[in-house]
């Protein structure tokens, strides 16, 4: 039990930083509409970009601002594909997310790069666990309050529109284009960002670091709703739940591994565990609720 | 107000599908016409709203709104010129945003949507009047989510969001079809109001034979993508459904089909 409650912070801290990923990916999933598989290459990304800005001596928050930046890039690419050139958003992803693995490559020069927090002047680390908590909630205060604010505004409540009802939102004048790049940008500039972060608290940049993110984010938000959706409706409530969703998540992943779960499993296991919440809402709709009219919702993009 | 001149389009070109949906068709709506519009299946009704709302570009012909040519213009650039509201009610809404966020989306057509907030207070007191107006008590529901309301209030609230922002021309696609006589009605009522108080031009696409000579001061009957009968005024007025079945038969040389005509 010791182990456990010592594994704690840690698995808190970590579990903020995927939290904040996983706002990207509410971003993209809920609101946009759109399964944006690019976060896995984005999030390394944002790691690379810190992580070398950081070994080559510039300061850590402008470190962390660029590494924002080439994240929303990667998102300005997936949805130049998708809208542009017309190719389905997952599939849009997946091609940026390639993409991505030559550039973080390229980026870092080969397959990993070390920071370590004793010769960096890092944010995050596992050497000063309560200031990393602090300095966490302070960041996902921030962001969730700056999200608040912008799908709040005239632009922000048209990108709403435009991942609600496609067909509406042209009708009503509303650029669906230029919108959906916006989101994916935000998101994945929101991705890059806890990318950048878990490079600093993990003291190294790795190539793979962001490989099945996309289903950790998805957790997140899943379980976030599902813990929460109750209690939070308000949107910047919500935020936080999918935060704390990430955190639940890996109090659930450390404790499986404190127990002795075989841990070349846990991938797995993740991604069974979305699958099947993702099919409890299709499964509600199947065999418990009268069939409605077609158009339900206008998530076809009429 | 608008014209359509020699607006064609084929679907599906050179393959066994082909569907030419409009030929040459031409069409002039003066300022506050309120045009009915009937035909059989396939006749090209639908397309040609979706011609002039910009769906897709015609392959020849050209369409000008107010003096405008929009006929290369993107949906939603054109969309600042247009009110719509379509067949299906789950079309012209956004199911998980709130009645008043519907609204203060509608009202900024064809304005650059910024960063100040997406609603304004003084805009609520605004919407909870044109609200209560409907009839429907959605006066008291501006936050209710659009999803939760039935099809009617849904209809009722995207005529509102179509005409809140004076629209050139009002395109009203089959607005009744999917609602029950009783509502059907009410929300035909609302749009006869709606248009003569705002002094608006609109085409009504309608399934509804006794409608379409009821409602509006012009009716034109449309075949294989065209034009076939044009009438107004006190001759409109003075039309039967016979006279209509009658006249189609005459003129296009086949029997009405329509799956969904009502005759009564």
């Amino acid at each position: 039990m010791g182990g456990w409650l010592n594994a704690l912070p840690g698995a808190v801290a970590q579990g903020m930083i995927w939290g904040i990923m996983a706002i990207g990916v509410y971003i993209t999933y809920k609101i946009l509409d759109i399964a944006d598989l690019t976060v896995d290459g984005s999030m390394c990304t944002g790691a690379a970009v810190c992580t070398m800005l950081m070994l080559s001596g510039v300061n850590v928050w402008l470190a962390v601002l660029v590494a924002i930046l080439a994240g929303m890039l990667a998102g300005l690419l997936t949805g130049i594909f998708h809208t542009f050139m017309g190719i389905p958003a997952i599939l849009a992803g997946i091609l940026t997310q390639l993409i991505l693995w030559s550039v973080n490559l390229k980026i870092m020069g080969k397959s990993n790069q070390s920071l370590p927090a004793r010769s960096f002047d890092v944010l995050v680390t596992q050497l000063k666990q309560w200031e990393t908590l602090l300095i966490l909630v302070a960041f996902c205060a921030v962001l969730i309050a700056v999200l608040y604010w912008f799908f709040g505004t005239e632009l922000g409540s048209s990108v709403r529109a435009t991942g609600c009802n496609i067909g509406m939102s042209r009708a009503q004048g509303i650029n669906t284009d230029f919108n959906k790049i916006l989101g994916l940008m935000i998101s994945n500039g929101i991705v890059a960002l806890s990318g950048a972060l878990l490079a600093q608290y993990q003291g190294a940049a790795d190539i793979s670091m962001g490989r099945g993110a996309i289903v950790t984010g998805l957790a997140a938000v899943i379980i976030g709703e599902a813990v929460f959706s109750k209690v939070l409706r308000n949107f910047a409530l919500r935020l936080t739940g999918v935060v704390l969703g990430g955190v639940i998540y890996y109090i659930v992943y450390q404790t499986v591994i404190y127990l002795g779960f075989d841990t070349d499993l846990l991938k797995m296991l993740s991604a069974i565990v979305v699958a099947f919440f993702l099919a409890v809402p299709y499964w509600n709709k199947k065999y418990f609720v009268k069939p409605k009219k077609k158009g339900d919702g206008g998530n076809a993009g009429a | 107000m608008l014209e359509l001149k020699n607006v064609t389009k084929t679907f599906n070109p050179g393959t066994v599908n082909e569907k030419i949906a409009l030929k040459n068709l031409n069409l002039l709506l003066n300022d506050g016409d309120f045009v009915t519009v009937i035909g059989g299946n396939g006749a090209g009704k639908s397309t040609m709203l979706n011609a002039i709302a910009g769906v897709w570009k015609p392959d020849e012909g050209q369409i000008l709104i107010d003096g405008v040519d929009v006929t290369g213009m993107v949906e939603y650039k054109r969309a600042k010129f247009l009110g719509r509201v379509f067949q299906d009610p789950m079309l012209g809404t956004a199911a998980d945003m709130e009645i008043e966020e519907n609204l203060a989306l509608a009202v900024r057509r064809g304005r650059r949507r910024g960063l100040g907030w997406g609603i304004r207070s003084s805009e609520r007191e605004k919407y909870k009047e044109l609200l209560a107006e409907l009839g429907l008590g959605l006066e008291h529901r501006l936050t209710s989510k659009v999803g939760l309301l039935s099809g009617g209030q849904r209809q009722a609230v995207t005529l509102l969001m179509a005409t809140l922002n004076r629209p050139k021309l009002l395109l009203l696609d089959e607005h009744t079809a999917a609602l029950d006589p009783a509502t059907a009605a009410k929300v035909m009522s609302l749009t006869d109001r709606i248009i003569d108080e705002e002094h608006l031009t609109a085409l009504m696409v309608t399934h509804n034979m006794q409608d379409a000579i009821t409602h509006g001061n012009r009716l034109i009957m449309m075949h294989e993508g065209g034009i076939i009968f044009d009438i107004s005024g006190e001759e409109k007025r003075k039309l039967t459904i016979e006279d209509l079945l009658d006249r189609f038969r005459k003129l296009s040389g086949t029997q009405f089909a329509n799956d969904r005509a009502l005759l009564n």
